[in-house]
């Protein structure tokens, strides 16, 4: 017992002397929650709209100032007057210009006509999430100037009611649980993958195999240093990340035990799985050409990012072994959801099964010589 | 094996190591070929030989580290095969690369090596005291191992090896990438261990200097297999010739060869280059007197002449008919240039 533990120490006493390793499991996650939060949470601020209009008529000054009081409020987009439909289709489709919005000869008339108006919106549909945004604020600007000025007194269509269960969550919020598993990868993948693969580079290994030290010995000291480094990176990334994206829920103790619970199962699972794909590999190269691609074909099936049900059913295949799904899902039922120990048992189930089962199988694997 | 006269311990309860036609095969390629040799009580071994000769793979199947394919090894009483952890505990083992841990302090990798020999505490820290005095790291012992220079990191791996007070100590190649000075500090450390704490040393080397002065016997291996085995002085008295005679000549022609085979005394004769030859023989000074005469006769120009006794690198190349390792040869004598003659 005591040779595991002079193991774990080695392995500790490094971590803590190795400034890489730490800012490299601790500061990159940061660094993605805070750039992709940023990045994919805003709203669209200032696009630019062209309007051509045609008819000149009260209606189309109706809809003109409409446009106005979105500038001037909600600033989703400004509008720039063109007098050449063709112009303002160029400027599209050359990106001078992020939509334009044809007003129709006629278009006044038609609207008191009742004689079917229409408006038409041209966008680039190369940029879905550009011409989403602006799709939709048209059609809510359409939708309110088209009901009535009196409202019926019985509702004739089906109205839907929408619940929402949990308070608003941001992009920062939204990712905090991927980053956070994310973290405890990274960190087993440098402490437990390259460190463990350029310490049999180095001979290290040979060091070890000369004492009287076991096998199993020797693979659980490794593995439960590994995984203490992964629940280190784990917990500093829950708290900095939580109090980043304003969660409060790491304050309360029930849900502190919850995600401590999570980060430990996290940690086994990744160490377990990183320990098999390393077992009997010497090449210090292997394992930095294997995570790039390893990193992609695990954290994207998780449904960190889009939901699994999106994800063809090769890709559901993998993302029900990934234990990065787990992870997220787990984190996601405790940050944002409050869901207690009941939301997160078949997730802790999969995460220790699947690190104990990977550390029995990559066991005898192990070779005790050279 | 071509042997020498071998000096065989004289039974199995002085033997340290007992190696009985040991094989060791990487598929269809034969990496040691059936060596045979033991290693008394107390002794300092040297197993000699060019690099890819079989010499870490012979140590390493010594100290457990890959299996034996064929025959047997037996360490401190125990079969390497059969009881690799009692022999584990009998072995201080020092690698041929430096992988104590740049990070950790030095008395921090004594510790953590102590540790996994399962050395109690009070006695860990005494240990750790007394080979950090043996090998001259004592005020050393809170620095950080990647601030020691390479002798010191060399002496702190051999401080590992012996924190668990093994009785046979395995070093491979323990002064490789050494400077001359730390080299020399290495074998007077060594040797003041051997005496102080009764070790069986068993090392590998490709520096006949160090095999020289450091080994009671020394076996040299070649391509896996023993081809001579030991006390140095026996070796060297094994191969013809009491002197070697090198002499480089200005110019080289076709007749030099002959002409040196023909001096009286003359064993054998060298070419090592163009001009430059290894002549073995019974006279160093008489076939000195002889080269000058025979060279002063012809008008030829002598470059430089010295005159040796035996040596390791003598007996290699009679056993294996090849150099240990490429070395600058260095002139003891240089010869005067004749009056008259062109620089």
């Amino acid at each position: 017992m005591n040779r595991m533990f002079a193991i774990i120490e080695r392995e500790m006493r490094k971590f803590f002397r190795s400034p890489t390793l730490m800012i490299m499991s601790l500061m990159m996650p940061i660094m993605q929650l805070v750039i992709m939060g940023n990045a994919f949470g805003g709203k669209i601020v200032g696009a630019k709209v062209a309007v051509v209009d045609y008819d000149h008529g009260p209606e189309s000054v109706r809809l003109r100032e409409a446009f106005d009081s979105i500038a001037a409020n909600i600033k989703t987009f400004k509008t720039i007057n063109y007098d050449d439909e063709v112009q303002a289709r160029e400027d599209v489709r050359t990106g001078r210009i992020d939509a334009a919005v044809i007003i129709p000869a006629q278009y006044s008339r038609r609207v008191y006509a009742q004689d079917a108006p229409e408006l038409g919106l041209v966008v680039d549909n190369s940029d879905q999430f550009m011409s989403g945004s602006l799709e939709a604020e048209m059609q809510s600007l359409v939708t309110a100037l088209t009901s009535p000025v009196i409202q019926p007194r019985l509702a004739n269509s089906i109205a839907l009611e929408i619940v929402e269960l949990y308070p608003y969550v941001n992009y920062m919020k939204f990712l905090l649980p991927l980053t956070i598993a994310l973290a405890m990868y990274i960190s087993v993948m440098i402490g437990g993958g390259m460190l463990y693969i350029d310490d049999k580079a180095r001979g290290v290994h040979e060091g070890y195999l000369v004492t009287p030290i076991t096998k199993i010995e020797l693979v659980f000291g490794m593995n439960i240093a590994g995984a203490m480094k992964a629940v280190l990176a784990g917990i500093c990334i829950t708290v900095i990340g939580s109090l980043m994206a304003g969660l409060g829920v790491i304050f309360h103790p029930e849900a502190l035990l919850e995600l401590f619970c999570l980060i430990v199962a996290g940690s086994i699972a990744f160490n377990g799985m990183m320990f098999l794909m390393m077992v009997r590999v010497n090449d210090p190269l292997v394992p930095r050409a294997m995570f790039g691609v390893l990193n992609t074909l695990l954290l994207y099936p998780s449904g960190g990012m889009y939901p699994v049900a999106a994800f063809p059913p090769w890709l559901q295949a993998i993302s029900v072994i990934d234990p990065f799904t787990y992870c997220v899902h787990g984190f996601k039922a405790v940050l944002l959801k409050d869901g207690g120990f009941v939301a997160i048992q078949y997730d802790l189930l999969f995460l220790f099964s699947f690190g104990i089962g990977t550390l029995l199988i990559a066991t005898p694997l192990f070779k005790r010589t050279l | 094996m071509s042997a020498v006269a071998i000096r065989a311990a004289s039974a199995d309860s002085d033997t340290s190591i007992k190696v009985e036609n040991v094989v060791k095969r990487y598929g269809t390629f034969e990496a040691v070929k059936g060596v045979s040799f033991s290693v008394a009580n107390g002794e300092i071994f040297g197993l000699l030989g060019p690099n890819g000769a079989g010499k870490s793979t012979l140590i390493r199947m010594m100290t457990t580290l890959i299996p034996i394919t064929g025959g047997k090894a037996i360490v401190a009483g125990h079969d390497v095969e059969k009881d690799p952890d009692a022999v584990r505990r009998m072995i201080g083992v020092i690698p041929q690369a430096l992988t104590s841990d740049p990070d950790l302090t030095v008395e921090e990798n004594l510790s953590i090596y102590a540790k996994l020999y399962s050395v109690p505490r009070a006695e860990r820290i005494k240990n750790i005291d007394d080979v950090l005095e043996a090998v001259d790291l004592t005020k050393w012992r809170g620095a950080q191992t990647k601030t020691l220079s390479g002798g010191m990191r060399r002496r702190l791996e051999i401080a590992r090896g012996l924190v668990h007070n093994p009785k046979i100590f395995f070093l491979d190649e323990p002064t490789t990438g050494l400077d001359p000075v730390s080299r020399v500090a290495v074998w007077e450390m060594l040797d003041n261990l051997r005496k102080t704490r009764h070790l069986t040393m068993l090392l590998t080397t490709h520096y006949m200097e160090e095999a020289d002065k450091l080994c009671d016997r020394i076996a040299i291996v070649d391509h896996g297999n023993l081809v001579a085995l030991g006390t140095p002085i026996e070796l060297k008295n094994s191969v013809p010739g009491a002197n070697v005679v090198e002499v480089h000549f200005d110019r080289e022609t076709e007749s030099w060869h002959k002409r040196l085979e023909g001096l009286e005394g003359v064993t054998s004769v060298q070419a090592e280059s163009a001009g430059f030859y290894r002549v073995l023989t019974s006279s160093g000074s008489k076939t000195t007197m002889q080269l000058v005469e025979l060279a002063a006769s012809l008008g030829e120009t002598l470059t430089s002449l010295s005159v040796q006794n035996t040596t390791l690198d003598d007996v290699f190349i009679h056993y294996t008919g090849r150099q240990l390792r490429d070395e600058t040869v260095k002139p003891v004598f240089m010869m005067p240039p004749r009056p008259g003659a062109q620089p």
